[in-house]
């Protein structure tokens, strides 16, 4: 697969550090890996995407979904990412407004609803 | 006739090819780094759209890709033959693009009830016409094709490749 994963904790969170490409094929990996952390009691979540390659609707599906699941038990799910190719299509749907987006993992991490 | 076609087994592991295809071709054609990543995005988005009404309506059909450099645009077609249920039909890209990107933003804040990832149809279109200009989703009977063209500026110069003397016009 042309994704990869991996976790760790930092301060209250955890930080799901993603690289490659999300699409249509690689996204249920990164949906299993979220569902998992959650069943595992993990409820407050930074993805680093400032790795990504490229990521379209089916990823945003999936980061949508992640959010969700967080949510229904009072959790958050932050998004570092600085790569404007990657930002355009969350502007483009308007979910810049709907995850908060920040520049750094530290940043992210210090970050409390 | 189309500079390059290409016909895939409608599976996802696929779509990334047609785009890397998509893309080698539109930089051949001299589009610039940053448009390339709109083919990228949008050939990708039409590819999996195609994917997707292919699993449902005819899963042992191929999806095609044609992709036409000519002089003045870069055109991507992607044609699927799913037979297109009634209530589904999107006529136009106009009424896909306005309508279904406000319910993005709602999907994403509403109940997680159902824990379903998928966010609401049409999103698909709505970001390819969010993206590029010239766009247009033709549905029949048999199947759709959603073309996007991109203008040419000036090519590339003519290099010596594996395309050979389909630098010739066509």
């Amino acid at each position: 697969m042309d994704l990869s994963l991996a976790n760790r904790t930092e301060g209250d969170k955890t930080v799901v550090s993603v690289g490659g490409e999300i699409d249509v094929y690689t996204a249920p990996k990164l949906r299993e890996q979220i569902v998992a952390l959650v069943d595992d009691g993990r409820y407050h979540l930074v993805i680093d995407m400032e790795d990504v390659e490229f990521l379209d609707s089916t990823g945003l599906g999936v980061l949508v979904g992640g959010l969700k699941r967080v949510r229904a038990h009072d959790g958050s799910l932050r998004l570092v990412c600085t790569q404007e190719r990657i930002l355009k299509i969350f502007r483009i749907t308007g979910l810049t407004k709907v995850f908060p987006i920040h520049a750094t993992v530290a940043e992210a991490v210090a970050a409390q609803d | 006739m189309p500079t390059v076609e290409l016909r895939f087994t409608a599976l996802p592991a696929h779509v990334r090819t047609a785009r890397l295809v998509a893309v080698s071709l539109g930089r051949r054609a001299g589009l610039d780094e940053e448009v390339l990543d709109e083919v990228r995005l949008a050939v990708g988005e039409a590819a999996t759209r195609a994917v997707g009404r292919h699993r449902v309506a005819c899963p042992a059909e191929p999806v095609l890709v044609r992709l036409t450099d000519s002089p003045a645009s870069f055109v991507a077609e992607v044609v699927d033959c799913a037979v297109e249920p009634t209530h589904e039909v999107a006529e136009s890209t106009a009424d896909v693009g306005a309508a279904d990107l406000s319910v993005v933003a709602e999907a994403a804040t509403s109940s997680p009830d159902h824990g379903d990832d998928e966010l609401p149809p049409g999103v698909d279109l709505a970001v390819i016409s969010g993206l590029v200009d010239d766009v247009t989703v033709e549905s029949g009977p048999g199947g759709s094709v959603v073309r996007m063209a991109w203008p040419v500026t000036e090519h590339a110069p003519n290099t010596p490749s594996g395309f050979g003397a389909s630098n010739a016009p066509a």
